[in-house]
């Protein structure tokens, strides 16, 4: 379903005066359907430059990123969307738009898919409660703690049931109860054949979790294990 | 099926366009005052083409020349004479008059200088008769004097007083001329300069949501999808600010129209601003909404390329 192919990321290689980062070197892997995996490695590691790559937000230096058998950086920038309706993204810095309430921030991903609004008023609250924020629907970014946009982000990415959800961080500022709630829900989305993918720092979860671990470090792949633990 | 989809997007996308034009209202109020400065100014250009071709024609109608004729010509030959040069193109007007009503308007003029009353009592009626011609434009007495230089009517001529006159009709026919041409420069100009301001203003707008515009474009938004609601808000800006400039533009025409009527020759502006109303609230609407739209789409480019 997701293949990374000798894939090289390399940032300010043109620029003048400063010195080129290696954010992936040349990382090989695959994800099938139904897996879950965690891709764990420091901060700069490549993680987020992972993302970067699938979401074909940036191009690679060198090598190929293929989404479904289709190489998603061939696809034309004004059809790039048909790929990102089929990602639900967890992003680092939540990434919500700023002048839509929580309610709206999920909504926008169904409206954008064509959902009707009966759908989409039968959906969002769903969705809302399961992350714990029935009470927040009409608040707007700036008025949550980080804690509650990073819960909006989630149901945002998962609501429109995409084939992939690929979380950045999505725990990084919840507490204990409420990473709990998010991995048990990811698990759940998973059994019913979504491929996640966990990029995280939490080496508790990882190991907890006993799925496929994939660890980079300076942007080399150096370990991809099936029920793999946080070894950094 | 497809217009009910379409029907339920557009509503959608104006609903979606308005609750942004609320929820940014710093920025729409400061889009909406620029474009209206823009409408202001430009319908202010329509209305002072219309003034401007108001005054020239008040100078032009105020020029003429006189052909003399001698004064053996009988009546009749002068009035088929004048049947003759009203056949002329350029020829707008021409009025007969006769010795003795030209002795009746110098008569008038001179009322209050006995002198010249008293000498005229002694020689009699010197005035020969006359023919006035008006052409519908101060550079056609050309063709007037070259047509009665040619005419079998010649002879009955004493004399044209256009040579005498060809200085003056000269400056004021390359008077207004120069006037209308620097009108036309200075309205263009003016017209460019606003809209490019109020094109700045639209982007400094779009550029303020350039980080939303990413946003959207990586959960899957189509770039229609993203621009739909911005056209709308563009748009809706357009609108108030077209609103606002008429409605500014009424008050101030109606405040200042009676000063305005003294100094442009009895022109009143209200009566040509509501002669206009409909058309000038055409013009301001299509370009308030024009402005909103185009230079949203030219704006957003740059941001939908993520």
């Amino acid at each position: 379903m997701l293949k990374f192919q000798n894939t090289t990321k390399i940032y300010d290689k043109n620029h003048i005066g400063s010195i080129a980062k290696v954010a992936l070197d040349n990382v090989s892997f695959e994800v099938n359907k139904k897996e879950f995996v965690s891709v764990v490695g420091k901060s700069g590691a490549g993680k987020t430059t992972l993302l970067k790559l699938l979401l074909a937000e940036e191009k690679p230096t060198k090598g190929r990123v293929f989404f479904d058998g289709q190489d998603v950086h061939k696809i034309a920038k004004p059809s790039i969307f048909h790929l990102r309706r089929r990602i639900g993204t967890v992003f680092q810095d939540y990434k919500l738009l700023p002048t839509k309430t929580a309610y709206e921030n999920i909504a926008y991903v169904l409206e954008v898919m064509g959902y009707e609004d009966e759908e989409i008023s039968r959906d969002v609250p769903e969705v809302l409660k399961i992350v714990g924020l029935s009470d927040k629907s009409h608040s707007f970014p700036a008025e949550m703690s980080g804690g509650e946009k990073q819960r909006v982000v989630i149901a945002r990415a998962l609501i429109h049931r995409p084939d992939v959800i690929f979380a950045d961080e999505p725990t990084g500022n919840l507490d204990p109860y409420h990473t709990s709630e998010i991995l048990k829900l990811l698990l759940n989305i998973n059994n019913f054949g979504t491929i996640i993918i966990l990029a995280t720092h939490n080496k508790e979860i990882v190991n907890n979790l006993k799925r496929r671990v994939i660890t980079l470090e300076n942007g080399k792949l150096i370990r991809d294990e099936e029920k793999g633990r946080f070894v950094l | 099926m497809f217009c009910k989809n379409m029907l339920t997007l557009l509503k959608k996308t104006i609903k979606t366009g308005w609750l942004n034009f609320i929820r940014n209202s710093a920025i729409s109020i400061a889009t909406c005052f620029i474009i209206g400065m823009t409408i202001f100014l430009i319908t202010s250009l329509l209305i002072m083409k219309d003034v401007a071709d108001y005054l020239i024609n008040v100078i032009q109608e105020k020029v003429d020349i006189s052909i003399y004729l001698k004064d053996t010509v009988a009546e009749e030959e002068i009035l088929v004479l004048k049947d003759e040069i009203a056949k002329i193109p350029e020829v707008k007007e021409v009025q007969y008059v006769s010795r003795a009503e030209a002795l009746d308007r110098f008569v008038e003029r001179y009322k209050n200088n006995p002198v010249v009353i008293e000498s005229l009592a002694e020689v009699g009626n010197p005035l020969l008769p006359a023919l006035n011609v008006k052409a519908w434009q101060a550079n056609q007495y050309d063709a007037v004097v070259s047509f009665l230089e040619n005419s079998p009517s010649k002879d009955l001529i004493d004399k044209v007083d256009y040579h005498e006159r060809k200085p003056v009709i000269d400056r004021i026919s390359a008077m207004t001329a120069t006037f209308n041409a620097l009108g036309i420069i200075m309205s263009l100009v003016l017209a460019i300069v606003a809209i490019l301001v109020a094109f700045n203003q639209v982007r400094l707008a779009i550029y303020n949501a350039r980080e939303e515009i990413a946003i959207q474009r990586l959960v899957g938004a189509s770039n229609w999808f993203i621009r739909g609601p911005f056209l709308a808000q563009g748009a809706i800006s357009g609108v108030f600010a077209a609103v606002g400039a008429a409605l500014i533009f009424s008050i101030a025409i109606f405040i200042l129209s009676p000063k305005l009527t003294v100094l442009f020759s009895g022109l009143s502006i209200s009566g040509v601003f509501l002669s206009k109303f409909w058309l000038l609230f055409f013009i301001q609407l299509l370009v308030g909404i024009g402005l909103g739209v185009v230079s949203s789409i030219i704006a957003m480019k740059k941001h939908l390329e993520v």
